[in-house]
């Protein structure tokens, strides 16, 4: 474990998603921008970004993968499928992963899927650096913050 | 092409559904939702066929647009020959149902025949199957919604259901979907709780497709900045559609107490400013605002009622947030029944949708209901000891429950307006048009809204034209007749898109066929698209003839062609409804007994629809 400990702190200095719920309307924009982008048609089913909604909608939360540290899922992963990216990003080799979904279970937030369509794991990968769900966000609920190079 | 291709047909009596190929021609001179569905209704449906009786199809439709990223692209429709109007009904609703219907590989369902017992019709990617609904049958709709996404564990599922107003036919019954959304108006509710069918439940994984991705998106882009820089967008987003209440009463046009008078002296209680602001006992009645499904606008409210309110004092079940108000529930649960108090109006519209009610109908049914009472005709003894005088907030919500539970005096205010007034022997005391409701616009201060009232196809309808500029400019019915014509086919048309009449000033025609020239292929030319609206208008005409109605019908009450405005813009005025009548049905291509003409059947492909009818 010791590796996992000493890896780097989540900063500001990273790539990240920045949510906040409060500016959440549940339009669901953003799902279908990540559907789009990853699948290349609209369906939310398949999105790597999910809005849980609340009490009738009184909260709306844009929920997806923090990439985290340690990032369980890479340990979990038997084929070692899924590797750190630029800017600290969990990627899933798509060639490399069996569809085990070891890593669905392992990821504590429920944030790496399995795709039936493809018959792989999926999760956020930030777009290579130009998220679509930030992008498709009417509120400014979803921000994608590029982070300052090392 | 962004059809699934699929049409689902349940046969209720059988307790069988099938799948059957979109019909491709009709889409291509219908487009979908409104226009489609009106096609079907069309070929199995029968005008003259009792709303309750078996053989009157219901009929939920996606647009094209339905589940796409055009903004707003969530809506679905519900057709039938509505319960309350015995017209043909079309109710539009956002929320999510819709698109999870498209997500679960279905255009449409035509729903016939009848249940021998409660049901409730569940479609998972591809498959229907029918599902026992006898527990289900007397709860609401929450209950019900509740209940159907635990039984399959899926908190993704979707839900439409009726409540009990549905089930006991109270005939401005709704269904209600994703909680606090609705296909609120014409009774579609009641048709569905005839059919014992207690809800529609949707679960889709399968995607909505486009046929040209990139340039789809190149558009969107577009339209959602065109809608975004929007001024009318920014006032619905920060304030909801009760941004008009102060607008309306200031013209002189907000209907109260029965439409007697025009303006209201507590719109300062029940306006966006009152729902945002901190009451007396520290409580706030607005808690945010929400979007439907795909919609960069987000009207939509959800509110709280003060628990300390005596409403839901003892009643904790109530304190949760939902859906607030809104323009025209405001209007119903405010003036014009006389009602000043923010939390019983928005404790009435949490019944509504609770029970699956249409808030404008049984606001206007309770104002008739409480000018009944003014002239002695309804007394103490019919409604169980409530007074129903104006500006009773009490009268309100306990009238609405009875209503929604089908007890006591409810039971008469199920009738709607027209019914009851007619049982109490003073019809012309409902405010309605072929038996619908008026919602919250005088037709005397604004003249275009009362043509629109009188020749709306669904009944009296502020949705299905839009002469709100014109009848700001001037009083008169003058060239109100043009706009009206031509926005009820235009708007014919976005109904027909799946996307929301909310984006009409930021989108006109051109960019309505952008996105569905990316999203379905050039066919769809502006003026296809303008043709279609018009052929879907004529098309709605015919059933309604074939149902029996006629010149005669299109129609206002005494109180708007004969009694002056008391006040405001318009003071002096009465609706000049027949002038602008002739210039309507001239405009169409109608006869002056409101039939469409041989010619203009013919420009319109609809030679053999009219034969048919």
């Amino acid at each position: 474990m010791t590796d996992r400990q000493s890896a780097p702190a989540h900063t500001a200095a990273r790539p990240a998603l920045v949510i906040d719920p409060e500016k959440c309307t549940s339009c669901l924009q953003c799902e279908m921008a990540c559907s789009l982008e990853k699948e290349g048609l609209f369906a939310p089913a398949f999105s790597r970004i999910k809005v849980f909604e609340f009490e009738h909608g009184r909260r709306s939360v844009p929920y997806t993968c923090t990439q985290c540290e340690p990032a369980w899922c890479l340990h979990a992963c038997p084929v070692d499928a899924i590797s750190v990216a630029a800017g600290g990003v969990k990627v899933i080799d798509e060639a490399a992963c069996v569809g085990c979904r070891v890593c669905t279970i392992a990821c504590p937030y429920g944030t790496v899927n399995y795709n039936t369509r493809s018959g792989k794991a999926i999760k956020c990968d930030h777009c290579g650096g130009d998220p679509a769900c930030a992008a498709a966000c009417p509120t400014g609920a979803i921000l994608f913050e590029p982070g300052t190079p090392a | 092409m962004s059809y699934q291709g699929r049409v689902l047909r349940v046969d209720l009596s059988a307790g069988t559904t099938r799948t059957e190929a979109l019909r491709r021609d009709w889409a291509d001179d219908y487009l979908g939702a409104r226009g489609l569905a009106t096609r079907y209704l069309h070929e199995h449906g029968d005008p003259r066929a009792d709303p309750l009786a078996p053989e009157n199809p219901l009929i939920f439709a996606t647009g094209p647009l339905t589940g796409t990223m055009a903004s707003t692209g969530g809506r679905f429709v519900v057709v039938t020959k509505g319960a309350l109007t015995n017209a043909i009904a079309c109710s539009n609703s956002g929320g999510k149902f819709g698109a999870e219907l498209k997500f679960a590989g279905y255009d449409l369902a035509v729903i016939e025949g009848r249940s021998a017992h409660p049901v409730y019709l569940l479609v998972i990617d591809g498959e229907a199957r029918l599902v026992d609904a006898s527990d289900l049958w007397g709860r609401t709709v929450w209950d019900t919604t509740e209940t159907i996404v635990a039984a399959h564990g899926d908190p993704q599922i979707k839900v439409a259901a009726i409540g009990r107003a549905g089930e006991s036919g109270v005939r401005y019954a709704a269904i209600v979907n994703d909680l606090h959304r609705a296909a609120g108006r014409s009774g579609v509710g009641a048709v569905m709780g005839a059919k014992r069918l207690k809800a529609f439940a949707a679960r889709g994984t399968r995607g909505v497709a486009v046929a040209e991705p990139r340039r789809f998106m190149s558009v969107v882009r577009d339209t959602h900045a065109k809608l975004a820089a929007d001024e009318g967008r920014k006032e619905l987003t920060e304030f909801g559609t009760n941004a008009m209440i102060d607008s309306m009463n200031a013209f002189g046009g907000l209907p109260t107490r029965n439409f007697r008078d025009v303006t209201f002296e507590g719109t300062e209680r029940l306006n966006p400013a009152a729902m945002s602001s901190v009451n007396e006992r520290g409580h706030v009645n607005l808690v945010t605002n929400k979007a439907c499904f795909g919609c960069t606008i987000g009207c939509g409210r959800i509110a709280r009622v003060d628990p300390a309110h005596a409403s839901v004092r003892d009643r904790p079940r109530y304190r949760h947030a939902s859906g607030g108000l809104e323009y025209e529930t405001a209007f119903a649960f405010g003036p014009v029944v006389g009602v000043d108090d923010l939390d019983a109006a928005t404790f009435a519209g949490f019944l509504m949708n609770e029970h699956g009610m249409d808030p404008i109908s049984f606001g206007v049914t309770l104002a008739a209901a409480m000018e009944l009472w003014e002239l002695g005709l309804v007394t103490v003894e019919d409604t169980g000891g409530v007074e129903l005088v104006w500006g009773n907030g009490d009268a309100l919500t306990v009238m609405a429950e009875r209503t929604g539970l089908g007890e006591g005096f409810g039971r008469t205010l199920g009738l709607g307006a027209k019914r009851m007034c007619e049982a109490y022997g003073r019809p012309e005391l409902a405010m309605v048009a072929k038996g619908q409701e008026f919602a919250g616009y005088d037709a005397r201060a604004l003249q275009g809204m009362g043509l629109g009232y009188a020749t709306s196809n669904r009944g009296a309808c502020h949705l299905r034209h839009d002469t709100f500029a014109e009848d700001m400019e001037r009083q008169d019915g003058t060239g109100k007749a043009e706009a009206c014509v031509r926005s009820q086919n235009l708007i014919s048309m976005i109904d027909s898109t799946g996307t929301c009449l909310f984006t009409l000033g930021a989108w006109g025609t051109s960019e309505f066929g952008e996105q569905l020239r990316a999203a379905l292929g050039e066919r769809w030319t502006d003026e296809r698209l303008l043709e279609a609206g018009e052929r879907i208008w004529n098309l709605e005409r015919t059933f309604n003839l074939g149902a029996g109605f006629g010149r005669a019908d299109d129609t206002l009450p005494p109180r708007m062609l004969e009694v002056p405005a008391p006040a405001g813009t318009a003071r002096g005025r009465v609706c000049e409804l027949e002038s602008m009548l002739d210039e309507y049905y001239a405009l169409r291509g109608w006869s002056a007994d409101g039939v469409p003409g041989e010619a203009t059947l013919a420009r319109l492909g609809l030679g053999a629809a009219a034969d048919a009818a």
